[in-house]
């Protein structure tokens, strides 16, 4: 078994096909859009494949470690941001392959008109422990 | 009370009810519900055959569960329906257990979590803490792996060698929380050992414990690795790896190979050498010949590379390397290791800290960039 992160991006994935922002789909678009997010959860807690899912605010900001002493620098957010992660889950899948026909599965949630959105989603495999027997 | 010895009688106890004509998923829960009991009770008086006792309570809670169920009916149904209790089963009911775990309807992380639960006696929570997930997410595994098996006749469980690779799943898997899956998965070897004289089971034995044996000496307190040569063989655990040896030596003289005992033959190599210039290499590459006619497997075939360099030098080891696949996992730590051991410093740093990006565990990605970085100060 390994685990896998499957990392949804608000901006910096590359384009999708159906790539239209939410605001202009139907309400009745989100609501589909959003029961299949939530019915690929339950499948895959179903499959004994889920481990953690998060889904995170766009708006972020920006900390650094200021000097002895002083508070911590803050900055952002900010709006020009290359790259946001909007969310993400983890699933421990027995290969490679079920982990990207997952995220396959997972990329093909109906956006605009009902269609799949076709988003590119980032695949990881998260680092383990030391194998046992490799020497 | 011994928890450890109450928990080797789960599988039996689990076979009895399962042979009596209970279904998986049921016999299982009568059996817990024994324990539970067991554990109430035994400190108070202790029954003079535990298992006995066991049975007796379980199959109890088993016929209260059947009667007040719903599937009574459809069960008298399917138990009329079906040859006598026995019939086409092995004696061995732990073996049983064991066999019906691995069942090849099952995946093989299905198989790993009944495995752990059934015959180990795990709990749910244990188990999932091992694997690093959400205790739902292996509570779903396993009941779906008892639903799977549901139907399953017990004439066609799996067969030895799947029940080998799926401990040898359990023991790569390695250790967190409070189960220690390698030490877990030699306990359940052992056992499986007493019940069957499959050389493979044997063979899977030895591996596992000579491997293990060098553990303490793999990685120092921080978790960093510690390579093969510069381990402390002082720390190697003497007595499991005379154990490992003695185990291999009656699976060898059986005269039926499996890749499980080439493997420990290997190890054991390993093990039997008093310092690192001593490991007869030219041995270990027979031996990988050996592994790699059984399975043709790519990566017996890139250890064998390793075990090549040093059997003849890093020129013939880059020579078994030359048309492997350069992207299966290690073979650029091979390489660099081989390409360093050739001269060529700057060419072998580089390729250590291509390697360490490719890594799948942090511990090897770690040493492989100190490996880069050793090179830049020489």
């Amino acid at each position: 078994m390994a685990k896998y992160l499957m990392l949804k991006h608000y901006r910096g994935a590359p384009e999708g096909v159906n790539d239209a922002p939410m605001d202009e789909w139907t309400p009745e678009e989100i609501t589909a859009h959003i029961r299949y997010m939530d019915e690929f959860a339950d499948r895959l807690r179903e499959s004994g494949e889920f481990v953690d899912s998060v889904a995170l605010t766009p708006e972020g900001s920006w900390v650094r470690y200021d000097g002895e002493g002083k508070p911590p620098a803050t900055d952002g957010p900010f709006a020009e941001t290359k790259d946001l992660v909007a969310g993400y889950m983890i699933i421990d899948v027995d290969s490679h392959e079920r982990a990207v026909e997952l995220a396959g599965e997972l990329s093909a949630a109906p956006g605009l008109g009902g269609k799949p959105i076709h988003e590119w989603l980032e695949l990881r495999a998260v680092m383990g422990h030391e194998p046992t027997a490799v020497e | 009370m011994d928890l450890n010895e109450l928990r080797a009688l789960i599988p039996e106890v689990n076979g009895v009810l399962v042979r009596r004509g209970a279904d998986f998923a049921a016999a299982e829960d009568a059996v817990q519900d024994a324990l539970v009991e067991a554990i109430r009770v035994w400190p108070r008086e202790t029954p003079r055959s535990q298992k006995a006792w066991l049975v007796t309570v379980a199959w109890r809670k088993f016929l209260d569960a059947e009667r007040s169920g719903q599937a009574r009916r459809s069960r008298e149904e399917r138990l009329a329906s079906q040859p006598a209790p026995g019939a086409g089963i092995p004696a061995d009911d732990t073996l049983q257990m064991y066999l019906l775990c691995a069942h090849p309807s099952l995946t093989p992380a299905s198989a790993v979590a009944l495995t752990l639960r059934a015959v180990g006696g795990l709990t749910t929570q244990q188990i999932a803490d091992a694997y690093l997930v959400p205790e739902s997410t292996m509570a779903q595994r396993i009941s779906r792996a008892k639903r799977t098996l549901a139907d399953v006749e017990l004439d066609r469980a799996g067969d030895l060698r799947t029940v080998a690779r799926v401990l040898y799943l359990v023991f790569n898997e390695g250790y967190s929380g409070d189960v220690d899956l390698a030490v877990e998965a030699i306990r359940l070897a052992r056992e499986l050992r007493v019940h069957t004289n499959h050389p493979e089971v044997a063979g899977l034995l030895a591996l596992m414990v000579l491997h293990h044996a060098r553990r303490p000496a793999r990685t120092r307190v921080d978790g960093s690795l510690v390579p093969l040569a510069e381990q402390d063989r002082t720390l190697w655990d003497t007595t499991l790896i005379r154990e490992g040896i003695t185990v291999l030596r009656a699976a060898l003289a059986r005269d039926r190979l499996g890749e499980f005992q080439a493997q420990a033959a290997i190890a054991a190599l390993h093990a039997d050498a008093q310092s690192a210039d001593e490991t007869d290499w030219v041995q270990i590459v027979e031996w990988y010949d050996e592994l790699i006619d059984l399975t043709d497997n790519p990566v017996a075939r890139l250890n064998r590379a390793v075990a090549v360099g040093e059997a003849e030098g890093p020129r013939g080891g880059l020579a078994a390397l030359a048309g492997l696949d350069a992207s299966m996992p290690r073979y650029m730590s091979v390489l660099a290791y081989l390409t360093e051991r050739d001269g060529h410093h700057a060419k072998a740093r580089q390729l250590y800290v291509e390697a360490s990006a490719l890594a799948t565990s942090t511990p090897e990605r770690d040493h492989l960039m100190k490996q880069a970085a050793r090179l830049r100060l020489t």
